[in-house]
């Protein structure tokens, strides 16, 4: 098969033109390799533009590199100044594809996230990954072109109302009404989408907006004066926290990815070290805290292992950071934890006491929570108040030893999704980033692998978007093109937005795909197996059966190495094989047994007490002990 | 459930009071009144909104709204220390047999006459919700042809205002 070259000609072409034409702005210019310190320097003397060049402007002053989109009528404006950028534009095949790339970039960089769409069905499509980075708290940009000012209103062709779709899935949302406001909203949504919460900010622009001549200068003035978040704590509240840490017998430090998104990881070591307390990390944060450090008791939750779920269930004390006691983790909220007093600290002050009632809440950015909370404890621990926690990690040790992470082989004879995963982790290293979709394979990644740094695991964790992986990892790789990227996907998953593959191959963006095809809608099937009578309801693909897709065939078709693996023995010379390409995506079809389960298992609408660590396998747990 | 009436002054801005009303039936509130207004400060709203609800859950949906970016400020009005007021507008069958008793009801509650026709009164009055039930109540038996009703409007007593303060920029 042919390859494309890794760089897109387009690009380099383009790249090229800016830099031989004389009447690129010298502004630009500068703008592009001034130092990264916000909106609030670089100022540029006005300039005649359009709307659509205020806007570019805009992204370039806003030290965009890269944005994620297609073009239609009502955008159309502005593709043209941004034919002429530094500003990288990705064309990818589906605007849902724009969305999750966005937010991949966004979770591997820390930078902010844009996409880019034309308005009515571009619009729309990027409604699922706003969704999706809301309820990630993702910093992600999404502008949408909207039919012109005259015609909103009237069901001009191609309008929707973007604005009004995406009021409860965006931390906000404009509408820009005249071309003189674009550069201050363009910086007012930036710093909304990454300051505070982080979250998606939508900028709807009308066509005649972008066609209006205006005058571009910069830095505009921010006027948001109801946005204020709070980021330092309340000393008295963390002085409250630390005497609790010192004095609780059976502590636990649950932490979310609140302290990812605070860049608080190193903080977070040094205070469960200096404590000697349990961690736990939900499937947001895996990677704040080292999965092999010896306080790591794994995650929590409804697939969490054993030692973790019984961990914050028997807790005295919970220390919640930058976590929000989701359904996922408390199980039946009336019996989760109940012995425990809480510690929650957030940002968000809306999410402190949300589910769950709390003793000490903190509102305040992960960083300076923890940094603050170092110093209380220090204090208390000079003052000689030392819990000995002796007791409470022999509990927890004979746990983790009785009921470890595991799966058995399949008694079939195929391959175990366990084991390759469990492979690619060992093989692959800690320094790569991982990718998963939604469903069994994400929650065998999450297990399997083991996750030693910070930003190396990107999942769709609260709205549980099946898709994400190929674009998210996508986007991760334009962000960190250094990096491996392995996105780990379902066969179900991969159908919904493989195309990206196309992109990655003719834009030069290697990722690779560990493809975990059962054949089924895997967790689906499980949920069948366990609790409606194995009666297997629309969940077979036919992808083993007829393989239909031929996943190979597929990954060629779209201009990716395809390779296949279907038994245990193959499984790390093909890894090493997709490990030895780096000019190109591959895509590794793993053919795996449909019969595999995830486990540990919380069913949904149950008490963490009914924990079942294998099918019809209660651990045993005896109350006296605690 | 209680009545709680809350005071939330948001920007002047296009969408506000979509934000802040599809906030609560989101969250699943019923909003029982609400009122929009300019303030002092032609760049400030001000919503006047009741809700019945649990404080607790309250309490929820009062930190959600202060999220949204053009709330300002959301203050809940004690109704020992504050002044509400509803208005109504209210056609009253009145043929010449009981034109002298409605409008003996009008004057025992303060109420007026802002609009006459050979068989009907049209009614205006202004006060506490409980004051208006009063009044429709006295006037039911002479048959209501129709009625408009404003949502509540509160204000502090006191010499204290919510409007001042470092949050509205505008102020």
């Amino acid at each position: 098969m042919t390859r494309p070259t890794p760089e897109t000609l387009a690009h380099t072409a383009r790249r090229a033109r800016a830099a031989a034409d004389p009447t690129v702005d010298v502004d630009q210019a500068a703008a592009r390799t001034a130092t990264p310190t916000g909106p609030a320097v670089r100022p540029t003397a006005a300039a005649q533009v359009s709307g659509a060049g205020s806007l570019v402007r805009s992204l370039e002053a806003l030290e965009v590199d890269v944005v994620f989109g297609i073009p239609g009528g009502a955008i159309l404006p502005a593709y043209d100044p941004l034919y002429d950028s530094t500003v990288r534009h990705i064309l990818v095949r589906h605007e849902q594809g724009a969305g999750h790339a966005a937010t991949g970039y966004a979770q591997a960089t820390g930078k902010v996230g844009v996409c880019i769409a034309t308005s009515g069905p571009g619009a729309t499509n990027l409604v699922t990954p706003i969704a999706d980075a809301y309820m990630d708290s993702v910093a992600m940009v999404a502008i949408t072109g909207q039919v012109a000012s005259p015609l909103i209103g009237t069901d001009g062709f191609q309008e929707a109302d973007i604005q009004g779709i995406t009021l409860p899935i965006t931390k906000h949302n404009f509408l820009v009404q005249n071309a003189e406001e674009i550069p201050q909203v363009l910086a007012e949504a930036f710093h909304l989408a990454s300051s505070g919460r982080p979250g998606p900010v939508l900028v709807d622009i009308p066509k005649d907006v972008l066609q209006a001549p205006t005058t571009f200068s910069w830095p505009p003035t921010l006027d948001l004066p109801g946005y204020r978040p709070t980021l330092h704590p309340h000393g008295k509240q963390i002085r409250e926290a630390a005497r609790l840490m010192a004095a609780a017998r059976r502590p636990v430090l649950y932490v979310g990815g609140g302290v990812l998104k605070a860049g608080a990881t190193d903080g977070l070591r040094r205070l469960a070290e200096m404590t000697g307390i349990p961690v736990v990390t939900t499937l947001m944060a895996l990677g704040a805290f080292p999965d092999s450090h010896q306080q790591h008791l794994g995650m929590p939750g409804m697939h969490g292992t054993v030692a973790a779920v019984y961990g914050l269930q028997k807790a005295d004390l919970i220390v919640a950071l930058g976590a929000r006691f989701d359904d996922r983790v408390t199980g039946k909220l009336d019996s989760f934890a109940p012995d425990a007093a809480v510690v929650h600290a957030d940002i968000d002050p809306a999410e402190i006491g949300k589910n769950r009632h709390v003793d000490v809440p903190i509102v305040g950015d992960a960083k300076h929570v923890i940094d603050e909370l170092i110093a209380a404890v220090t204090v208390e621990r000079s003052a000689g108040r030392v819990a000995d926690l002796g007791d409470w990690w022999t509990q927890l040790d004979d746990l983790r030893n009785r009921y470890p992470l595991g799966y058995d082989e399949p008694s079939d004879g195929t391959l175990s999704p366990q084991y390759v995963i469990k492979r690619l982790g060992e093989i692959v290293g800690p320094d790569a980033i991982f990718v998963a979709g939604v469903g069994q394979h994400q929650m065998w990644a999450s297990q399997f692998i083991s996750y030693e740094k910070p930003y190396t695991w990107l999942n769709s964790g609260g709205l549980g978007t099946m898709g994400y992986a190929v674009p998210a990892a996508m986007g991760a790789k334009v962000g960190k093109p250094d990096t491996v990227v392995w996105a780990v996907d379902g066969d179900g998953c991969f159908q919904m937005t493989n195309q990206e593959l196309a992109t990655c191959a003719l834009e030069g963006i290697p990722v690779k795909i560990a493809l975990i095809n059962n054949g089924n809608l895997g967790m689906v099937r499980q949920w069948q197996t366990l609790f409606y009578n194995e009666r297997y309801s629309n969940t077979e693909l036919g992808t083993h059966k007829h393989r239909i897709p031929d996943f190979v065939k597929l990954a060629e078709a779209l201009g990716c190495v395809g390779l296949r693996c279907e038994n245990a023995a193959d499984v790390d010379k093909t890894i090493a094989a997709a490990m030895e390409i780096n000019d190109s995506p591959v895509v590794i079809d793993f053919v795996v047994g449909k019969d595999a389960m995830v486990w540990p298992m919380v069913a949904a609408g149950t008490s963490n007490d009914e924990i079942m660590f294998a099918r019809g396998v209660r651990p045993v747990f005896d109350e006296d002990d605690i | 459930m209680t009545m709680h009436t809350l005071s939330v002054l948001v920007e002047n801005k296009p969408g506000v009071l979509a934000r802040v009303s599809g906030l609560f039936s989101r969250r699943g509130f019923n909003i029982d009144s609400l009122a929009v207004g300019e303030t002092e400060n032609p760049d400030v709203s001000r919503i006047t909104i009741v809700v019945n609800a649990e404080s607790s859950p309250l309490e929820q949906v009062t930190k959600q709204l202060n999220k949204l970016v053009n709330v300002l400020k959301i203050v809940e009005l004690d109704p020992q220390v504050s002044v509400a007021r509803e208005l109504l507008l209210v056609k009253v069958r009145a043929d010449r047999s009981a034109r002298s008793q409605v409008l003996e009801t009008v004057n025992l509650f303060r109420a007026r006459v802002v609009d006459v026709a050979p068989d009907t009164l049209t009614i205006e009055a202004t006060g506490t919700p409980d004051k208006l039930d009063a009044l429709l109540r006295d006037l039911e038996a002479f048959g209501i042809k129709e009625m408009v009703q404003s949502g509540l409007v509160a204000i502090g007593r006191g010499s204290r205002s919510i409007t001042a303060g470092p949050a509205l920029r505008a102020a």
